[in-house]
């Protein structure tokens, strides 16, 4: 049972990467850049369903919405004021840029609610009124699965889901791949590049609230630091599958989850990183554009 | 129904483009013809907006877009099917063509769509295939389709025979032809002087990023400079 308890722990926590996954991959994909304060937007969605919960009594619903609406924003203020400006701008200028970012909303966050430790309210408590955990209990509670875990991944699947069908159905989700593409021949087809990259700014952050919201009633601690790890674990996660790609990320993230869980269980805690990132690498030789990303020769 | 007048361009300290003046007017074919590094595709993606001049204007129907942004420029009837093509590789070829409809409401799509699988059956064949498979004159077909899908006024092209064998050659230039005689405007810009000279109204020769000599297509053809220097003597 402890091996099935470790897999779906690795999927829930895989689903919560591949969200963030999600965001990171998109915004390469069109702008090309790597966005090192995507981690950070987990973290002040985080906090804004925190105070919402926590210091105002919001209902769990009102705080997930108060932060995918902030986080919303902000993704795309951070792209207008930080990255626009720099679209034509070596790529080693954005990547300082984008890390500046990661800073200052870290520091920004510090400054305005302290650097101390919060502990989250988790949107769904874990034991409810009478005391016994809030879990799905299998096999005479033999295997426990809490609904946070659930939860987490079925928004994760319904995430992965409506963004395929946004990007392969609708009109808008097209013009975005065809932006990621060429984005010179895309505006020769009248499309508007710049709100393009906004919207998928603001898609990636929104995500990145969703995904906060569900890591801290996971793991209920917040902190101005909070998102950093898992942005950079996300990110390999996006690597993993094959940046730019959206089933990759998907498939990244819960693998990554998966290979994390188990490197804790049975061989070290703190070797987990190690060993998930030697896994990255071994895939990375094999196939250098990751698990699902593939190059389309270009026909002369 | 286009009118250039005067434009200057520089990428950083080239002058690319030195007081070009042309025009196109309704229901011609007007070809723009030079070597390597004339300005040729310089001179096109000014036109559409992708890069700007400091002087001059550029008359598009009666109005001046020389500060109309790119994406705005195909809805009032301007198309362009860029050097090397420029398909998206990654979708379908159908995905491609509804990219080309972008700006026309979504009733539009179904009878343009109808009417480019017209011109190009064979893009109709393929149309759920992804377009980084499509051999290089399917996808020159494809990248005219998929301007043809905004229902141009003036359709630009820009070395649609680069690369292409003889009979596909013929193939595209038959295309040019066809869709003259419905009335679409077409500035045409290639290296095969010959084949383009001989389908024009009239043309331009741009040489270094100036034009040094201009006239109807037969004129042009006959020219003794323009003979030597495009024709192979
Ligand atoms: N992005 C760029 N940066 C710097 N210089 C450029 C750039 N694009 C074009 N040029 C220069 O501008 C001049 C005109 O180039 P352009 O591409 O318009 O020529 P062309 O007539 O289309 O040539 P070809 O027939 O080879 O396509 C050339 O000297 C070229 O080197
Ligand atoms: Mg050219």
């Amino acid at each position: 049972m402890s091996f099935l308890n470790n897999v779906i722990t690795g999927v829930s926590l895989g689903s919560i990467y591949a969200i963030i996954a999600l965001g990171y991959t998109m915004v390469y994909g069109i702008a090309k850049m790597l966005n090192f304060a995507h981690g950070d937007v987990i973290m002040v969605g985080a906090f804004m369903c925190f105070f919402a919960m926590g210091s105002f009594g919001l209902p769990p619903l009102v705080g997930v919405l108060l932060a995918v609406v902030v986080c919303t924003v902000l993704g795309m203020v951070i792209e207008r004021l930080a990255y626009k400006p720099l679209r034509q701008a070596p790529s080693l200028a954005v990547l300082i840029t984008a890390i500046g970012v990661s800073y200052l909303l870290q520091n920004g966050a510090q400054i305005l609610w302290g650097a101390a430790t919060k502990t989250f309210t988790p949107i769904i408590s874990p034991t409810n009124a009478a005391g016994e955990p809030n879990a799905l209990q299998l096999f005479g509670g033999q295997l426990s699965i809490s609904y946070v875990a659930l939860l987490s991944i079925v928004v994760c699947l319904v995430v992965m889901v409506s963004l395929t069908l946004f990007t392969g159905r609708t009109k808008l989700g097209k013009a975005m791949r065809a932006c990621s593409e060429d984005k010179g021949a895309a505006q020769l087809m009248g499309i508007n590049v710049d709100s393009t990259i906004s919207m998928t700014f603001a898609i990636g952050s929104a995500l990145a609230a969703v995904a906060g919201v569900l890591m801290c009633s996971a793991y209920p601690i917040l902190s101005p630091t909070t998102g950093s790890l898992p942005g950079i674990r996300a990110f390999t996660a996006a690597v993993f599958g094959g940046i730019g790609s959206i089933p990759g990320a998907f498939l990244g993230g819960i693998l990554l989850g998966i290979i994390e869980t188990f490197a804790k269980a049975y061989i070290s805690t703190d070797l987990s990183d190690a060993v998930v990132f030697a896994v990255l690498i071994i895939v990375l030789l094999v196939k250098p554009a990751g698990l699902l990303g593939k190059y389309v020769p270009e026909k002369v | 129904m286009l009118k250039v007048e005067n434009i200057n361009v520089y990428y950083g300290a080239i002058h690319a483009i030195k007081g070009v003046s042309f025009e196109v007017n309704d229901g011609e074919i007007v070809t723009l013809i030079g070597a390597n590094g004339a300005g040729k595709s310089t001179t096109l993606q000014t036109i559409s907006g992708l890069l700007h001049s400091p002087t001059g204007s550029i008359t598009f129907q009666g109005e001046n877009i020389a500060s109309v942004p790119a994406p705005k420029l195909v809805s009032k009837g301007l198309a362009q099917v860029p050097e090397g093509r420029r398909i998206f590789l990654n979708m379908t070829v159908e995905e491609n063509l509804e990219m080309g409809a972008y700006t026309r409401p979504s009733s539009e799509v179904e009878p343009h769509l109808a009417r480019v699988y017209d011109l190009f059956p064979r893009m109709k064949e393929r149309r759920r295939q992804v377009a980084g498979t499509l051999s290089g004159g399917e996808q020159q077909m494809l990248a005219m389709g998929r301007a043809l899908m905004s229902d141009p006024k003036l359709i630009m092209l820009d070395e649609p025979s680069m690369g292409l064998a003889p009979i596909l050659v013929e193939q595209i230039f038959d295309i040019i032809k066809e869709l003259h005689k419905v009335g679409t405007t077409i500035l045409l810009v290639e290296q095969n002087a010959q084949m383009a000279l001989s389908v024009a109204d009239r043309g331009y020769v741009l040489e270094t990023g100036k034009i040094v000599s201009s006239g109807t297509g037969s004129e042009l053809l006959n020219d003794e400079s323009v003979k030597k220097a495009y024709l192979g003597g």
